[in-house]
């Protein structure tokens, strides 16, 4: 049993071999010892293929695993070159990838143009099902690879081709300026010549180009990272590895650091917020990352999306106390939004603080006035739906709707609606059954504000789940990614921002900050823009 | 069919349902001979076995205590205004997870609302479900139960056979299964998944003590008098038939009312605007550390009705069984 | 009573179609688990259809069904969505919670007949009325309070215990856990054996015994005891089973990575082949003691004769 005290944690070093072999129970591995981090860890939903982990905890994994040719800087969210040597076009549309050289998997396999281009045709056929493969949609040749409906008419992208061992080109069927600083993307990884081989066993055991190696994989329980030394990149680890252990309660993962059998949590539940501080003290870690929570209207609904509503959606959200409930539920770890992108944007990347002007500000009399001039909640009332497997979303629901109820003055206007199961939530917003406003929470793929903004709110856009449709926001974004110019760009999507103020067709709630804790055998932790932590970087006491 | 019945009958469901609880007891009732005819001395007016236990019943401290609690809990269900003046849905952010004060003697929950009136007006739902439940069980399964016991054969292996497969599911994995995909906010659903699965527990007892009675000298007397099918059931195999049917219901009324909060913890329960113990308990579950008097009171409400229907079952089965006077 | 045994075995296959079959329509009731599975974007049809017809989904149910059980008596239980063969879940499942089972059972048999044994004894005694009021109080707290509660304690404020459960579950690990489930059975145990006891003391031969002039422990252990257990080890027998796919609560909370664990996964996710390969399986078990819970009870009980 493993039950160490604050004061033993200096021995503990010492023994670690030690105590990891008599607390490992019959572990197979024999290469734990000291170095190694413990860390929580969710089951990933799908297998470990870069294009068809379209989740953060399988994202956690390729993240160590894999290095493609950008990555998004762990402190800034700049895109920077990583085995990209050059990435050049004069049109935006067609680009040459210049790579780097040096650079291996580690097997020993080098990485070359066609590891990039045979891993993006791979992602892209629909005979692989690869669930990210609406991420290559801009290549030209995508709706051969991946027609809307039947089978593929081809079985490789027109748009790649490859020039030399390190160079290939990429047509894009439109212009798209900030195309290149999509590449940072786990489905844009390359991949080794074993992946397509011995498909089953790279399953087991995955091999990649990144600072880690997979050392063992027991499915549902635990997956060991070993440090690759000779990763020939800049970012090599820090320690000597990493133990991803699944949770299905982050409580109890919380409850496992707090009792030292755990070095790392990547989320704080909500419960322990209150203590965090007294517990960990400065290994408390809250910083923002590139996460909104909103509440999205059902567009579709008459009742909600009909003409005149936007005063009632107006209403609603000046109703929400942001700033009372980012404090006392999540107890700062949500800051009140007031655009619809992320700070982590920086106002450089396009983050600009009140563009949702005064509907973003909490208001009661105003609320029940425009409530009021809307023609009121329909029917009276308004559930906000959302699912209830994962994450503390009752919680502030619950809030929301309380902060609603008492500014209407109605304490059965709002009601929370829990839908047991992810999969049935996404089923009802597929089939379009919303009959009020649901919980929307965007992760974004890379820092920009185009990825924000176009796959939530332009017409028949992949997560456009309220079926908003505005031919004015629509023109705007395809002048924003026509534009060479960045700034240009940004603009356009900034005055896009502002028919979203007027039309509300999304309450944007809060940003949501990663939030952390780690144990005092470990140094330099810290959460990426995605809220996955800096594993390679951590140092190990 | 010469199956022993005890232990398929002692069957529970994991951590989630204590639906079984002293049921192996209630076996010997349903065994035990001479429950019903008359008896004692010639002449005197016979005794029945209700009255007997009456009569034991009220010297019992333990019946009297529970069954006053349960008067006082059904009041309350019914009327919660009585002691409760606040609102349970007014919610004061500012105070949330606060503890007591003055005109607010629980404390606050995380919503910031008033944990006593939560406590007093969750009463209604948590009562509502075991009662209902109880009821549309014992009612069903009672049927089934004497159906099966009373004409036996291809009746008998049927139902059996159809209360196995329902016995054959794990209660919490089928209630977070078939609740999932509920939408209504009301007590029906849960109510209707309790007597689903709840029913073949109580067709078992039912059927157990059918099939006992039916040997009695008594009963083959009133056969062999010409007695229909109907009122031999209704006049003489019925009376001792219900009386284990009866203590099991009892007890499983607050193993339901127990039941309905672990579903609520898995996020299948009630749903809100219900005010109910489960929903509260579960919410302050996690907030153990921080909070306990959020998970104290309600949790111990429920705790408190709980033991209060199973010690009334307890008193009644200890009554009725003329083996343990 | 080999005639008894095949008649059994016979009932139980209408039992074991009708239970899976309940399961499988549950499950299927739940709607389609292909959109969750690209995350908060609408699925690509395209690929959405290819996954729906890989999993057979795209037929109706009274094709599913019949599929689905042909497949699995050719020993294929289908793959998780994480693209991991059912079976190999169960491989890795099954022994932690058997192992957890177990702990339970062994922890509610020796404190259950103890106590049972005391109160049964001296009936309407202080002890007895002791161990009632331990035995209610006990039944009437939801497992997840006790589950929550005790984790604190005993994991966090006094560090007497490991809060989770560590990959491997190794036994030391599964104590706390295993209490926690043992609880509400330690109750029934209790309580069965407390009334069996108490019956039996007033029974004829214990009083031969007594007469003869026995040792008071020697009646105790050698005749009261041994017939008196008869339905507490028959009750045992089912829990088993029962225990088995009922710990959801407890493996959630304690991070057992067993069947529960598996099986609740494998609702939110909506992922059939999991659910009702388990839950086959789980039937199986139930079914098979119930079975030899009966013949047991007639070894045990020579009174008991099956034709």
């Amino acid at each position: 049993m493993r039950r160490t005290s604050r004061a033993k944690w200096g021995v503990w070093v010492a023994a670690g071999a030690l105590a990891a072999a008599a607390c490992g129970g019959g572990g197979t591995s024999g290469s734990d010892g000291a170095g190694i981090v413990s860390a929580s860890w969710g089951d990933p939903q799908n297998p470990l293929e870069p294009a068809n982990t379209n989740e953060v905890q399988g994202g956690k994994v390729l993240e160590m695993l894999f290095r493609g040719l950008k990555r998004y800087n762990p402190k800034t969210g700049a895109a920077e070159n990583v085995l990209a040597d050059r990435i050049d076009t004069k049109d935006s549309q067609n680009y040459t990838v210049k790579l780097k050289d040096g650079w291996t998997f580690s097997n020993g396999e080098k990485v070359t143009a066609k590891s990039f281009v045979d891993a993006w045709n791979y992602g892209a056929l629909l005979d692989n099902k690869q669930k990210n493969a609406a991420f290559f949609q801009y290549i030209d040749g995508f709706d051969q690879v991946h027609p809307e409906s039947g089978t593929a008419k081809a079985k490789t992208l027109s748009g790649l081709t490859v020039r030399d061992d390190r160079t290939f080109t990429v047509k894009l069927h439109q212009k798209f300026s900030s195309w290149p600083d999509t590449l940072g993307y786990s489905a844009f990884m390359p991949l080794p010549r074993t992946f397509y081989s011995k498909h089953a066993e790279w399953l087991k055991q995955p091999v990649g180009n990144g600072p880690y190696t997979v050392a063992s994989y027991t499915r549902g329980s635990v997956l060991k990272m070993r440090k690759w030394d000779g990763y020939p990149g800049p970012d090599k680890a820090q320690n000597g590895g990493i133990d991803l252990r699944v949770y299905t309660d982050n409580n109890t993962a919380y409850t496992d650091l707090q009792a030292g059998n755990l070095d790392l949590v990547d989320d704080v539940p909500a419960a322990q917020l209150k203590n965090v501080k007294t517990d960990l003290g400065k290994r408390y870690i809250n910083q923002p990352a590139g996460i909104i929570q909103t509440l999205t209207f059902p567009m579709y609904d008459a009742d909600w999306g009909g003409a005149g509503k936007e005063k009632v959606r107006r209403g609603i959200s000046m109703a929400i106390d942001r700033a009372q409930i980012t404090e006392e539920i999540f107890q700062k770890t949500r800051t009140p939004a007031t655009d619809w992108t992320s700070p982590v944007l920086k106002a450089a990347g396009g983050y600009k603080a009140g563009l949702c002007g005064d509907a973003c500000v909490f208001d009661a009399a105003k609320a029940r006035q425009l409530v009021k001039e809307g023609g009121g909640l329909p029917g009276g009332k308004m559930t906000i739906t959302y699912n209830a497997d994962t994450g503390s979303h009752k919680d502030w629901v619950d809030a929301v709707c309380n902060s609603i109820n008492t500014s209407l003055d109605n304490d059965k206007a709002c009601v929370g609606a829990p839908v047991g199961t992810f999969a049935d939530f996404r089923n009802r917003i597929s089939r379009k059954q919303m009959s009020g406003p649901f919980r929307a929470g965007w992760q974004m793929d890379y820092p920009l504000i185009q990825n924000f903004l176009q796959p939530m709110y332009y017409t028949n856009a992949s997560s456009n789940d309220g079926k908003f449709s505005n031919a004015g926001f629509d023109k705007l974004v395809n002048e924003a990614n026509a534009a060479t110019d960045k700034s240009a760009a940004i603009a356009k999507f900034q005055d896009a921002q502002k028919i979203l103020a007027a039309q509300m067709p999304t309450i944007p709630l809060w940003y949501q900050n990663g939030s952390g804790g780690y144990s005092d055998r470990i140094s330099n932790v810290s959460l990426n823009p995605f809220s996955v932590p800096v594993y390679s970087d951590i140092k190990v006491k | 069919m010469p199956e022993p019945y005890v232990p398929e009958e002692a069957v529970t469901h994991g951590d989630g349902g204590t639906a079984a609880l002293a049921i192996g007891e209630a076996q010997s009732l349903a065994k035990a001979p001479g429950a019903g005819p008359p008896g004692g001395a010639p002449g005197a007016r016979a005794r029945s076995l209700w009255s007997d236990a009456w009569h034991d019943l009220r010297r019992n401290p333990v019946f009297v205590l529970s069954a006053l609690v349960i008067v006082f809990l059904v009041i309350i269900a019914i009327w919660p205004q009585l002691i409760a003046d606040g609102n349970p849905y007014r919610a004061d952010l500012a105070k949330a997870q606060q503890g007591p004060e003055a005109g607010h003697p629980f404390g606050y929950d995380t919503q910031g609302r008033d944990v006593y009136t939560r406590v007093v007006y969750g009463a209604r739902a948590s009562i509502t479900v075991g009662v209902c439940a109880t009821a549309g069980a014992a009612l069903l399964g009672g049927l089934l139960g004497s159906v099966a016991g009373f004409f036996g054969g291809w009746w008998d292996v049927l139902l059996s056979r159809l209360a196995d497969i329902f016995f054959g599911i794990p209660i919490l994995l089928g209630g977070l299964v078939f609740l999932s995909v509920v939408t209504s906010s009301t007590v029906w659903p849960v109510i209707g998944f309790i007597v689903l699965l709840g029913w073949p527990q109580i067709a078992r007892i039912a059927r157990g003590s059918v099939v006992t009675a039916k040997q009695n000298d008594y009963v083959q007397a009133a056969r062999a008098l010409g007695a229909g099918n109907g009122r031999m059931l209704l006049r003489h195999i019925a009376p001792n038939a219900v009386a284990p049917v009866i203590v099991v219901a009892t007890i499983a009324l607050g193993t339901y009312i127990a039941l309905e909060a672990t579903l609520s913890f898995l996020g299948a329960g009630l749903k809100p605007p219900t005010v109910s113990w489960g929903i509260d308990i579960s919410a302050a579950s996690t907030y153990v550390r921080n909070s306990p008097h959020m998970l104290l009171w309600p949790a111990g409400a429920l705790s408190v009705t709980v033991l209060a229907f199973i010690m009334l079952g307890d008193a009644v089965r200890d009554a009725l069984d003329p083996k343990l006077r | 009573m080999g005639r008894y045994v095949i008649r059994r075995l016979l009932q139980m296959i209408p039992v074991f179609i009708g239970s899976t079959f309940l399961i499988f329509l549950m499950v299927y009731a739940l709607g389609d688990p292909v959109a969750a599975m690209f995350g908060d974007r609408a699925p690509d049809p395209a690929t959405a259809a290819q996954i729906r017809a890989d999993l057979y989904l795209d037929q109706p149910l009274w094709k599913q069904y019949p599929h689905y059980m042909a497949q699995i008596f050719q020993g294929n239980f289908g793959t998780a969505f994480n693209g991991q063969p059912v079976t190999e879940l169960m491989a890795t499942a099954f022994p932690v919670t058997l192992r957890l089972t177990l702990i339970a059972v062994f922890i509610e048999m020796v404190v259950g007949i103890v106590l049972g044994v005391f109160s049964g004894l001296r009936r309407g005694r202080g002890i007895d009325t002791t161990v009632l009021v331990f035995t209610l109080v006990v039944v009437s707290i939801p497992t997840f309070v006790s589950g929550y509660v005790l984790q604190f304690l005993f994991g966090v404020k006094w560090q007497w215990a490991t809060p989770a459960v560590s990959p491997d579950a190794p036994v030391n690990e599964l104590l706390l856990p295993g209490l926690v489930l043992a609880l509400v059975s330690l109750a029934y145990v209790t309580r069965l054996t407390r009334t069996s006891i108490a019956e039996n003391a007033r029974a004829d031969y214990v009083r031969t015994a007594v007469a003869k002039g026995l040792p008071r422990r020697r009646v105790v252990t050698r005749h009261l005891l041994r017939n008196s257990l008869i339905p507490v080890v028959t009750f045992i027998g089912t829990d088993i089973g029962a225990l088995m796919g009922g710990a959801i609560v407890t493996e959630r909370i304690f991070n057992i990575h067993g069947v529960g664990f598996q099986l609740y996964q494998g609702i939110l996710r909506q992922n059939s082949p999991t659910v009702v390969g388990f839950v086959t399986i789980l039937v199986l078990v139930f079914l098979c003691a119930n079975l030899l819970v009966d013949l047991l009870y007639a070894v045990l009980d020579p009174r008991i004769r099956y034709a």
